[in-house]
């Protein structure tokens, strides 16, 4: 549903704290964090944390693992692999979504104002729910479905042309960075699959070695599941691994024209 | 209903099983908004003047009479289904079935209207 201002106990409160660089430091850059603890009753606030970048790492997910080891251990926020591959670190950075772990803090100007992704429900600080999110995936069935028997003993067999139609798809890694930047995902979530999902679900559209493509096409038409996607193209402008969802969903729009004749 | 879990709610009433019929809809009423938007445009700037007895003379020939009134299905039933979209975008619930029933009256009553005074002057007594 629409919402154009943020309930009572999501207001962003301004007793935020500062954590001063150590002395001497001699690249100074605050970092402005997004804190918010479900267990102590209080709104929301931005603490800010100043490092000394000559001392910290390249990537904005690196100052935060500084901040955690270093100045306040409090801070929650999620992270595995530390190079883009496991979709964890995903947060709001200077106003887009995308990895932590990817982002430097060079390309950054300024102050380097950090949030959870937008619109989901936050569990702490900038770790947000991602229930619904993963609920939506196993809804598309993000697995080989055929009528076929599988063949005994060997694999199934694939050309070097079909294979080539999955890049692009293959590469995705769940982090939610599309689909919490895409509007219609903000308002109708509930029913919308969004661009991450969406593009799941072209994934096995596309692969030559799916037979369920109907059953797949048939579980996706729907005014809200697929048709909420009106090509803004946020998604596409924001994906962290430089995929284009928006193209992935335009692909499954014309699978549909294409069996409807 | 499975509203107890996660995946039952998504999976909720299952796909309506529509929607590429309003999409295609919308295309191609697009197009033909297009071209006869284009054609409308141009056959005023052709006329010699804009005053009423020049403008009701040409609408009354059947090859400016029956453009028009495609026109007015075309743009009305564009609208129908973009504001269609707009309101499943923002309303939901009761709000969303008020709005929808007004666009419908609105879009019907409205190309009624059109049609009607295009007929009144191509069809009435010089
Ligand atoms: S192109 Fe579609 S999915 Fe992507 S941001 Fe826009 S509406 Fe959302
Ligand atoms: S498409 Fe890109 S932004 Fe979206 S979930 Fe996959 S990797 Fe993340
Ligand atoms: S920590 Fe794995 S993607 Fe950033």
């Amino acid at each position: 549903m629409a919402e154009f201002s943020l309930p009572a106990n999501s207001k962003i409160s301004s007793a935020g704290k500062r954590f001063p660089a150590p002395a001497g430091a001699k690249n100074v850059r605050s970092f402005k964090i997004y804190r918010w603890n479900p267990d102590d009753g209080a709104n929301p606030r931005y603490d800010t944390y100043e490092l000394d970048l000559a001392d910290t790492g390249p990537m904005v997910l690196d100052a935060l693992i500084k901040i955690k080891s270093e100045v306040d251990s409090t801070l929650t926020f999620r992270r595995s692999c530390r190079e883009g591959i496991c979709g964890s670190c995903s947060m709001n950075i200077d106003g887009l979504n995308t990895l932590a772990c990817t982002q430097a803090i060079a390309d950054i100007k300024g102050e380097v104002r950090i949030t959870p992704l937008p619109h989901m429900e936050v569990v702490k600080d900038l770790v947000p729910d991602f229930k619904h999110f993963y609920a939506q995936y196993a809804s598309i069935k993000p697995w080989l479905q055929t009528v076929t028997p599988a063949p005994s003993g060997e694999e199934r067999i694939q050309s070097e042309a079909d294979r080539a139609k999955i890049d692009g798809l293959y590469e995705c890694i769940l982090c939610a960075c599309c689909s919490t930047s895409c509007p219609s995902y903000w308002w109708n979530s509930d029913k919308f699959l969004g661009p991450a999902i969406l593009l799941q679900a072209y994934r096995w559209l596309a692969d030559s070695r799916d037979e369920m493509t109907g059953e797949r096409l048939d579980a996706l038409e729907d005014p809200f599941r697929l048709y909420r996607c009106h090509t803004i193209m946020n998604c596409s402008n924001v994906c962290p691994k430089g995929l284009n969802p928006a193209k992935a969903i335009a692909e499954i729009k014309l699978m549909m024209v294409e069996r409807a004749g | 209903m499975g509203a107890g879990t996660d995946l039952g709610r998504v999976r909720g009433l299952g796909s309506a099983k529509s929607g590429v019929h309003h999409w295609w809809l919308q295309r191609v009423t697009a197009v033909s908004n297009l071209v006869l938007v284009l054609w409308f445009i141009f056959s005023l700037v052709r006329l010699p003047s804009l005053d009423y007895s020049s403008v009701t003379l040409w609408l009354r020939q059947p090859v400016a009479a029956v453009p028009m009134l495609l026109l007015i299905c075309t743009v009305f039933w564009h609208l129908r289904l973009g504001v269609q979209v707009l309101l499943e975008d923002y309303l939901h619930g009761s709000a969303r079935v008020v709005g929808m029933l007004a666009l419908n009256f609105y879009t019907v009553a409205g190309a009624a209207a059109a049609v009607f005074a295009v007929l009144k002057i191509a069809l009435g007594a010089a």
